[in-house]
């Protein structure tokens, strides 16, 4: 028998249906106001990126017709291929040679107003094709930073004129500047590259998650799988919680008080860098395994203890390659954090400026951020573009390096 | 019996089945009874009561089989329940088997032409009365789930089968005697034997009660 | 086999006494109790198992069959603040002085939702024997998993995919594998934890007949919340109720006529 007054049937119960599904509408159109202002903001920062950045990748160059053969340039082949090939070069009158020929092709003023260090990008092209001290050949070769920025309509005026007549001329023009991703880093825009940075970045990760990594895991397996549940080990989990929400200037000033005081002669090397970072990146690790191993269902381990397994063969066989998935997104999190920190690099003094890209953990290297961050210090208008230019190729390579952790962890993905 | 059944639906239907048992063990009683007396009062319409009444218990034993069934298949009455229905359904054939016999005992009262001074008649009724009363008595054991009483009852079998002896020896030394009585004289004999098969099958209900009880059947003497 | 119920000639058990001395049971347990923390979860429980017969634990929930089962392999041991005193002992020796690797392997354990690892069927049996060289090479590691896939009933129906994934195959066979993963290890002891419960009925049937094959094998101790799987599958059958023991005895005796009152009440429906 039904209570009428108080069943589904009422006029109450139909108005209050009403209600139930506008909300329903509202929190859907809510949602997804939310979801599109997000796109529309990333959309945002990419174009205005892309726009800003686009220029970075292109360079104000002069075309210049060199005839070697002519030129009374004269090296013996053999010494090519020395170590010391460029210096050989600059002996042999390299230099001089060049800039004849650019006064024959775009006048005295012209000829003053090519990259002072234009002559070593020629010289790395003899060094790579030999053949071309036996010919005429149209060089294009790096204008200086004023004509540079006399090309983009800015600075003093008789630059400005020049630049747009040797424009018309078809002399002087902006190309594209694959140069920029294998050069290092320099004074003059023009001759500027990322690739020092991208090296040593990638050192400096290296460093970081071959000590981040192992140590994280395990000390996650530890505290999930062994340790004792008692005041001591809630102390850890807290402090370790504590220190993934630490500043990272704080851990650049760790940095500097320990690591430098252990090695005092690597102050800007990727080793000192990268464990200042990971020490900033294990807390990440460790939480996140942690819950990934929490993750992993009791019924699993149930079954391989009843079969006779040790405890170690229970982590290692089962719980840690279900596990593995959960640990992998957490470290590719961590360590896209790392990838983007400036502040304790800077204070363990990976500021300094690096010319050529770092041989080894050891010699002085920087990283991207802090690349970026030099730059945008720098009054020169020409590194304006640069720096946009070096933050795409940054967020490019934070983008292979998810793309890689989504394949990584797809592939070890099981089914439970 | 301790508490319900958790199903109450499942008590209901133990209840009815007691209940029928119970109404067949009435109906077999009064027709043991009636059959009786309607052969010493030689009350032909009483005869024809109880050989109506006949109908009825067979009706009513094949709704017991058919409610055991289904309790057995669709309660899966486990110790006690489970004897109960066993019980039952053993039970429920062995009041239509008695009722079949006071049936027997009422036709042939009109086959019966002697009279009331027939000596082996004397002795009738008091055989009845005992085999009566065990079907009475029995009847209460089951209502009360009464072991005692049961076994008290199959110990007055020994008094039934002693009756029927001597009814026996009587009549056959009667017919010997007398001839022309023998057709009335072989009547006698299977009402008696009749009767004896009452006191029987009321020991057979006695152990089925004791077994439904306690989970033994008693003990052979 | 008309009937897997033992004939006369074997002597029901009432009352967990000591059996006589010729027939040393397979597990033994005296005064088991088994703590969580403050609370007593099982109350000074003696049993004895034998291999021939198929044990049943029945009892509500909550009442400690499952506990009592996990005692006897020691799986109580994972869990801190979970205590055992008294003995039990298994082929005389208790197992609380034993390896518990190797007690694990002597006894197995069957749980209630199938758990098969996430590897290949051909790596679930393979595993055991594996981490307990039980095994010389390829070839014997091969013979030991097919012979456990044989006895559980499962060979011919996954003898053409070994290397499927085992959590790929339906419930029952799941289930199946995980006898059939316990096997492998060449145990003296099963214990079932209310295997059947995540089953349909013909899974589970097959599983009883599964049981029924076994038994004589191997001791086969199953807790059940099904009083007429236990009445199917088991020669004996202990009744728990608020973490005691109250009857064991022969399977036909506890359902045709048990003696404590509480079992009666239990099997009856009249509980609760």
């Amino acid at each position: 028998m039904t209570d009428a007054a108080y069943s589904t049937t009422t006029e109450r119960f139909q108005k209050r249906l009403k209600q139930r599904y506008a909300a329903e509408r509202r929190f859907r159109l809510l949602g997804f106001a939310a979801v599109a202002s997000s796109v529309l903001i990333l959309a945002f920062l990419l174009v205005s990126m892309t726009m800003n950045g686009i220029g970075g990748f292109q360079r104000a160059e002069l075309r210049v017709p060199v005839n070697f053969a002519q030129s009374g340039l004269t090296i013996e082949r053999s010494r090519l291929t020395d170590s010391d090939a460029v210096q050989a070069l600059e002996q042999a009158g390299l230099a001089t040679a060049v800039s004849f020929a650019a006064e024959q092709a775009l006048g005295s003023q012209g000829a003053a107003q090519l990259g002072s260090e234009a002559w070593r990008e020629v010289a790395d092209r003899i060094i790579a094709d030999p053949a071309l001290l036996d010919r005429s050949v149209v060089l294009t070769l790096p204008a200086s930073d004023d004509l540079a920025s006399g090309l983009r309509g800015t600075g003093p005026e008789d630059i400005r004129e020049l630049a747009s007549s040797l424009a018309a001329d078809g002399k002087l023009s902006r190309n594209f500047d694959a140069g920029f991703l294998t050069r290092s880093d320099a004074t003059d825009p023009q001759l500027v590259g990322i690739w020092g940075a991208l090296k040593g970045s990638f050192l400096t990760m290296v460093v970081t998650l071959a000590l981040a990594f192992p140590i994280g895991v395990l000390a996650a397996l530890y505290l999930e799988e062994y340790a004792a549940r008692n005041r001591w080990t809630d102390l850890i989990e807290v402090s370790i919680n504590n220190l993934a929400a630490v500043p990272s200037i704080i851990f650049g000033l760790l940095g500097l008080a320990v690591f430098l005081w252990m090695f005092p002669n690597m102050r800007s090397a990727p080793l000192i860098g990268g464990m200042t970072l990971a020490l900033m990146t294990m807390p990440v690790i460790v939480i996140s395994s942690r819950n990934a191993i929490k993750a992993v269902p009791p019924s699993i381990r149930d079954g391989a203890l009843a079969i006779g397994a040790s405890p170690v063969q229970v982590v290692f066989h089962h719980v840690l390659p279900l596990a593995l998935p959960g640990m992998l997104t957490g470290t590719i999190i961590g360590m896209a954090r790392a990838l983007g920190e400036t502040a304790p690099l800077l204070m363990i003094g990976m500021r300094a400026f690096v010319a050529t890209p770092p041989d080894n953990f050891t010699s002085p290297a920087t990283v991207l951020p802090v690349q970026i961050f030099l730059w945008s210090d720098e009054i020169d208008r020409g590194f304006v573009e640069r720096t946009s230019a070096a933050i795409i190729v940054l967020l490019l390579f934070l983008l292979v390096m998810n793309g890689f952790a989504i394949y990584l962890r797809n592939r070890f993905e099981k089914k439970w | 019996m301790g508490t319900e059944h958790t199903v109450r639906s499942f008590d209901e239907e133990i209840t009815r089945l007691r209940g029928l048992i119970a109404e067949m063990g009435g109906l077999a009683e009064l027709s043991a009874q009636e059959a009786v007396d309607a052969l010493i009062h030689r009350n032909l319409e009483l005869a024809d009561a109880v050989v109506v009444r006949d109908k009825k218990l067979d009706a009513l034993e094949t709704e017991v089989d058919r409610l055991s069934v289904r309790v057995i298949a669709l309660r899966a009455p486990m110790a006690d329940d489970l004897r109960e229905v066993v019980a039952a359904l053993k039970i429920a054939g062995m009041l239509e088997r008695i009722g079949d016999y006071a049936k027997n005992i009422a036709k042939r009262v009109e086959r019966i032409g002697v009279s009331k001074a027939f000596e082996p008649l004397t002795l009738l009724p008091a055989m009845a009365e005992v085999a009566t009363d065990m079907v009475h008595d029995v009847m209460t054991a089951y209502a009360a789930r009464d072991a005692a009483l049961a076994l008290d009852v199959i110990e007055r079998d020994t008094k039934v089968d002693a009756f029927y002896n001597s009814i026996f020896r009587n009549l056959v030394s009667h017919m010997i005697e007398n001839p022309s009585t023998i057709s009335s004289a072989a009547q006698l004999l299977f009402i008696t034997r009749n009767l004896e098969r009452i006191g029987d099958h009321a020991t057979n209900v006695a152990e089925m009660v004791h077994f439904a009880a306690l989970g033994t059947y008693p003990v052979e003497q | 086999m008309v009937s897997n119920q033992p004939t006369e000639t074997m002597v029901p058990v009432k009352e967990a006494s000591a059996l006589p001395s010729d027939l040393t049971p397979k597990m033994s347990a005296r005064d088991v109790s088994v703590f969580y923390g403050e609370k007593r979860a099982i109350d000074s429980v003696s049993i004895d198992i034998e291999t021939r017969y198929v044990t049943a634990f029945i009892g509500p929930s909550g009442c400690g069959k499952s506990t009592f089962l996990r005692a006897l392999n020691r799986m109580n041991d994972t869990i801190p603040s979970a205590r055992v005193t008294g003995e039990i002992r298994l082929d005389g020796v208790d197992i609380g002085t034993m390896d518990v690797v190797q007690l694990r392997a002597r006894v197995g354990m069957v749980f209630q939702k199938p758990n098969p690892f996430p590897k290949s069927i051909y790596e679930n049996i393979a595993y055991g024997p594996r981490i307990h060289g039980l095994a010389e090479n390829k070839a014997e590691l091969d013979e030991i998993v097919q012979r456990s896939l044989e006895r559980a009933g499962l060979w011919n129906e996954v003898k053409d995919r070994l290397m499927d994934s085992g959590t790929a195959l339906s419930g029952g066979q799941q289930q199946r594998l995980c006898i059939a993963r316990a096997i492998a290890v060449d145990p003296e002891v099963i214990l079932m934890d209310e295997p059947c419960s995540a089953l349909d009925p013909i899974a589970t049937a097959k599983i009883e007949e599964l049981i029924d094959e076994l038994r004589g094998r191997y001791a086969i101790i199953i807790v059940t919340h099904s009083m007429q799987q236990a009445a199917r599958v088991s020669q004996r059958t202990a009744f728990f109720h608020l973490g005691e023991m109250v009857e064991y005895g022969s399977t036909s005796d506890i359902f045709t006529n048990p003696v404590k009152e509480r079992t009666k009440d239990y099997i009856t429906g009249r509980y609760g």
